[in-house]
């Protein structure tokens, strides 16, 4: 009974955290979807977001606002923030490197990487602040079937809910608004879009601006978590399986891919690691993830790549 | 004028076939052979201007080699086949955790066979060899998935071998021969009884490695092997159709890259780090070289060159150059101006020559062709 | 024609030549090299501490116009902790200033590996104080390296004592668990055979949990302690790891009266971002723990009352600041004593490592130079490049440190067999012979 207990609790805990995870992931498939550009610059965009909402949330507590306004005025600081970023982004990186190969675009995003965390921490500073937006205790679930009951953080419920609703969200924005059908026209064939009059220019500063929000969202999970500090931006690193598993272009499956990481890495960590040496769960995602392209090579959810000659 | 060919009549097929047919490239190439062989020995040897101290062969041109050849093996992967890879990192460990198990002797007991592999230690130019040969192995172990597995994926993919060898290196202690806290010690750099001790004689040691990699490079992707390697890179499925087959392409790609990247990784642990940890072959390395071969030139030798000089070298200006303007400014605000310049300058580049500066170099020549009347 | 770029390679290369050989300034400086790290991940502990050594520097110069009239210079360089930045800031401050870089201290157990060989050619001590490699201690083989005030085995051994104290005795160790939660780099694995030695002696099960860098993520390793349920947990984290760690003890309801961290993982910016759940929270010191002494009072007079302060008043005496004022202040002590022999002018580096092993400052000194309460007084030799290896717990209580111990002294017959074995294999790897300390006076 013990040794279910402790398995429960080790795949709930990885399952949750793999839906913090695929809070970074999202705004990756976002703007792949959108643009073909696979953003590396998202952990960087999750680090401007957080600092930008925890300064403007020191800034303004510390001046006599009230807790709820400070936060209100403090998210709209960090909206703004990104909307400014995903603008210049769009104006000067992405806008003039239409049409380029993949490749291309995908070193380009690490160049916006340094200069985000250039200017992020130079604006805001480089320490490391604490948030506290949403509690960190646990539960302890189930006490009287379990000895010491099952653990669940409570972060991580936050989290998880945050992810369901910003999921479903972004489906009810891609099918039914205007702006979301374009989206999808755009992703489909730009030059088509472009040549029905969708102005493409607009469409991926949305989405870029999308994107933005969607690091702010981690950023408010994350950066409670840990608190706001550059290493966040290492998120990046740990969405990547995520994405891949998953699939690039697919919404549900940035979800979908979360849960198999998380669950796979950490039931991995607590009971194959001791008998190996531990730290393991960093490349485990990465082979569990090449051993899902070797079957799908798109991703679980991700579209048929179709070759022509 | 200088450079027009003109006149230069090629009366033999080997004529026809030489690495560099014009001869104003001939004696570019020379010269520069020559600044790099005698020049700065010369000038480092009697500390003339700008060589008063070490600094500029330590930290700069050692690095730049070294960095350059693993850049020459990242880009026959990446530029040559097509295959997209963020392991070039782990591929420079195993160059070099491999070196330095061969060097200091490999013992693998086999128990259950009651025998056990020992092989003495090796001299330090065969283990730096073997050492690659080792890494291309892996690499065609981890060049298999490329069959299935394309583009970004792929390069996602590649990141699996990145953090497992990161791992391996650090937590297997057989590899570090049980050093307490995980970091070797390069051994004593003995070539056929020269010892190679002095920055000077770092220096060309690596040149002279660098060099012969970089004429195998080029030969290599002038050839049947290298125009199979490009017919991939433009597109699998077409060359598959004319009969080139994609198993053979792509994993002989992985296997030259890999060999040269471990011995890059080999040089860069024993001849300029000298004691190591796996963190010197981080993912930040992986994603270095992959600059160097993009701002450099994809399906480039000498733009390797000069995205390595590039990649390398900007930071370091951008670092030193605020000081020396005496711009009052702190630590952590060059740092950070660093980053930006850097990153900007990385996206300007990109826009403005997303081929690098190999196609910069081309259309240089054809201007220079031109001259006096470019357009 | 191929030589287009390659000219411009060149000339980028000579022209960061000229930067390079700048002419030096006046001939009457002492010219020390600080590697610190105000960017990236580990910005946070580094930042304060690299403001700690600058303003003890602005003080020597400020207050008493340099070391004996000698004016110290000086010059940063950011190395983000990556080691092949910081061996290019090496080579960049080595040679600068009149006689070259006095010694140099790198911050990052990775430099320090390293650095080790070459600043042994280049005749350049390296201060390591309280972190590099532990074998580095016998100065008979690591001649320039000075791994000052405790190495991590003597800090392995301190937190052991401390956790029998509170047991009630070493023989209360006997079957009890206890984990190491590490960084999983050198810098976290260095205690590692030193507590395998311990745990063999007093009989308690050991078990090693890695933390994959930077160390961000825990939970696996926070789930797996909360089945062990080890008794005690010590922390060898740095940067984001220690208020991580911190937290997730917390979310696993793991005491944090149980967690000793190691002395760097005991300061503000490792406790602060857990908030509450840190209370209780314990670590080693290194000597020297948060709070204001007389050389603090000194530092506010002359360097921040004039403007010249590199941090804001209010972070003067926190943790990282006061240990790096501490280093500042030896390195400076150093020089002095090395001044005794060579003259009041400046030296090199190979002078300064004289002065080092000849260091040795008296508690009355260290009244006098208003350390009195953070250090004990040291003694470096030959044999001993560590010079003492006392240490305290402290505890956060929400708002500060307080010092909950006595003072431990680490167990030096235990360690030294240890220290002995590691530093021979160093010297044979590198067929390096070692020096006889008898023969030295």
């Amino acid at each position: 009974m013990i040794a279910l207990g402790q398995f429960l609790e080790v795949l709930i805990g990885g399952l949750m955290s793999g839906v913090l995870y695929s809070l970074v992931a999202l705004g990756f498939v976002l703007i792949f979807k959108a643009s073909g550009v696979f953003n590396f610059a998202q952990g960087a965009m999750v680090l401007l977001a957080g600092l930008a909402l925890v300064r403007a949330l020191d800034l303004l507590v510390a001046n006599g606002f009230p807790l709820w306004a400070a936060i209100v005025l403090g998210i709209a600081f960090a909206a703004a923030i990104m909307a400014t970023t995903a603008w210049l982004i769009e104006r000067f990186v992405i806008g003039p490197l239409v049409n380029q190969d993949g490749l291309t675009l995908f070193m380009s995003t690490i160049g916006v990487t340094f200069v985000i965390e250039g200017a992020a921490e130079m604006i805001f500073g480089s320490d490391v602040y604490p948030l506290r937006l949403f509690p960190t205790d646990a539960w302890f679930v189930l006490e009287d079937v379990f000895p010491g009951g099952i653990l669940v953080n409570k972060l991580d419920v936050w989290g998880a809910l945050i992810a369901g609703i910003l999921v479903a969200g972004l489906a009810i924005f891609f099918q039914r608004t205007k702006t979301g059908r374009a989206l999808r026209a755009v992703a489909d064939d730009h030059l088509a879009a472009h040549s029905v009059g969708i102005p493409i220019g607009w469409i991926w500063f949305v989405v870029w601006l999308a994107a933005g929000l969607v690091a702010l969202v981690a950023a408010t999970v994350w950066g409670t978590k840990l608190g706001v500090q550059f290493s966040i931006t290492f998120l990046a690193l740990k969405a990547l399986p995520v994405l891949i598993i998953g699939g690039l272009t697919s919404i549900p499956g940035a979800i979908a891919g979360g849960l198999i990481v998380g669950a796979g890495e950490k039931i991995a960590e607590v009971y194959l690691g001791p008998s190996i040496g531990g730290g393991i769960e960093y490349w485990f995602a990465y082979v569990l993830a090449l051993a899902v392209l070797l079957v799908r090579p798109q991703g679980l959810f991700g579209e048929r790549i179709i070759e022509r000659v | 004028m200088l450079y027009r060919e003109a006149g230069q009549f090629k009366t033999t097929y080997v004529e026809d076939m030489a690495i560099f047919p014009i001869r104003q490239d001939r004696i570019a190439l020379a010269v520069l052979l020559g600044i790099a062989f005698i020049g700065v020995p010369l000038l480092a040897t009697f500390h003339i201007w700008p060589f008063g101290s070490d600094y500029l062969l330590w930290a700069i041109l050692l690095p730049f080699l070294i960095l350059a050849l693993a850049a020459i093996g990242t880009n026959i992967l990446v530029g040559y086949c097509g295959q997209i890879s963020l392991g070039s990192g782990a591929f420079m460990a195993i160059g070099a955790y491999s070196a330095y198990k061969l060097v200091t002797g490999v013992h693998i007991p086999l128990a259950w066979l009651g025998c056990a592999i020992s092989i003495p230690p090796l001299s330090v130019l065969a283990s730096i060899l073997l050492g690659g040969l080792i890494a291309a192995g892996v690499g065609i172990l981890f060049g298999i998935p490329s069959l299935r597995i394309k583009g970004l994926y792929l390069a996602v993919a590649t990141l699996a071998a990145q953090f497992f060898f990161d791992w391996a290196f650090l937590r297997i202690p057989w590899f570090t021969n049980y050093a307490p806290s995980g970091s070797v010690n390069a051994p004593e750099l003995n070539f056929f009884g020269l010892i190679v001790q002095s920055p000077i004689e770092r220096y060309l040691l690596c040149l002279l490695l660098v060099t012969l990699m970089a004429l195998l490079a080029k030969n290599l992707v002038r050839g049947n092997l290298g125009r199979q390697w490009m017919a991939i890179r433009d597109m699998d499925i077409a060359a598959e159709l004319i009969g080139i087959r994609p198993l053979y392409a792509k994993l002989t790609a992985f296997a030259v890259s890999s060999f040269i990247i471990g011995v890059a990784g080999a040089l860069w642990a024993f001849v300029y780090l000298g004691s190591w940890e796996p963190l010197a072959f981080s993912i930040d390395r992986s994603l270095q070289l992959l600059f160097m071969v993009i701002i450099g030139g994809l399906g480039s030798i000498m733009g390797s060159f000069v995205g390595a000089a590039f990649i390398l070298i900007v930071p370091i200006m951008l670092n030193l150059i605020p000081a020396e303007l005496g711009v009052p400014l702190s630590t952590e605000t060059i740092a950070h101006f660093e980053f930006i310049i850097f990153g900007s300058l990385i996206c300007y580049l990109l826009i403005k020559e997303p081929h690098g500066f190999a196609r910069l170099i081309s259309i240089g020549k054809e201007k220079l062709r031109l001259w006096p009347f470019p357009y | 024609m191929p030589s287009i770029a390659c000219n411009a390679l060149i000339l980028a290369t000579v022209a960061s030549g000229v930067v390079v050989s700048a002419p030096a300034a006046a001939q009457n400086e002492q010219f020390i090299p600080i590697l610190s790290y105000r960017t990236g991940p580990y910005a946070v502990n580094g930042a304060p501490y690299a403001n700690g050594v600058v303003d003890y520097y602005n003080l020597i110069n400020e207050r008493d116009g340099g070391i004996n009239g000698v004016k110290i210079l000086v010059e940063e360089c950011e190395t983000g902790y990556a080691t092949d930045k910081g061996v290019e800031c090496y080579e960049r401050l080595k040679s600068k200033g009149p006689t070259g870089a006095a010694f140099i201290n790198p911050l990052s157990t990775g430099i320090t590996f390293a650095l080790t060989e070459k600043t042994a050619t280049d005749k350049i001590p390296i201060i390591t104080m309280g972190y590099g490699r532990a074998d580095s201690k016998n100065g008979a083989v690591f001649p320039y390296n000075f791994p000052l005030l405790g190495t991590y085995w003597s800090a392995a051994d301190i937190a052991i004592q401390h956790v029998a104290k509170e047991l009630g005795g070493f023989d209360k160790l006997k079957g009890k668990k206890i984990s190491l939660l590490y960084h999983d780099s050198p810098y976290g694995k260095e205690p590692i055979p030193m507590l395998q030695v311990l745990a063999q002696k007093y009989g308690f099960e050991f078990t090693p949990i890695p933390v994959t860098h930077p160390g961000v993520e825990q939970k696996s390793q926070w789930l797996a302690i909360r089945q062990n349920r080890p008794d005690y947990v010590l922390v060898w984290g740095w940067g984001v790891m220690n208020s991580t760690a911190v937290k997730e003890a917390a979310a696993v309801a793991y005491p944090r009266e149980k967690m000793i961290g190691v002395w760097w993982s005991g300061a503000e910016p490792d406790v602060t971002p857990a908030g509450d759940q840190a209370i209780g929270y314990k670590s080693l010191m290194l000597q020297h723990g948060a709070g204001k002494f007389p050389v603090h009072a000194d530092i506010e007079k002359y360097v921040y009352a004039k403007g010249k302060g590199s941090t804001d008043s209010g972070k003067v005496g926190e943790v990282l600041y006061n240990r790096g004022v501490v280093n500042a202040m030896l390195g400076v002590e150093a020089i002095r004593k090395a001044q005794e022999k060579f003259g009041q002018k400046p030296l090199t580096g190979e002078q300064v490592r004289w002065g080092l092993e000849n260091l040795n400052l008296s508690e009355a000194r260290i009244k006098e130079l208003g350390f009195d309460g953070m250090l004990k007084p040291i003694k470096i030799s030959c044999s001993d490049h560590e010079g003492t290896r006392d240490g305290r717990v402290q505890q956060w209580d929400g708002k500060s440190w307080k010092i909950i111990s006595d003072w431990y002294t680490a167990d030096e017959p235990l360690i030294d067999p240890l220290v002995r074995d590691v530093s021979a294999k160093y010297a044979a790897d590198k067929k390096a012979q070692p020096r006889e300390c008898s023969k030295e006076s």
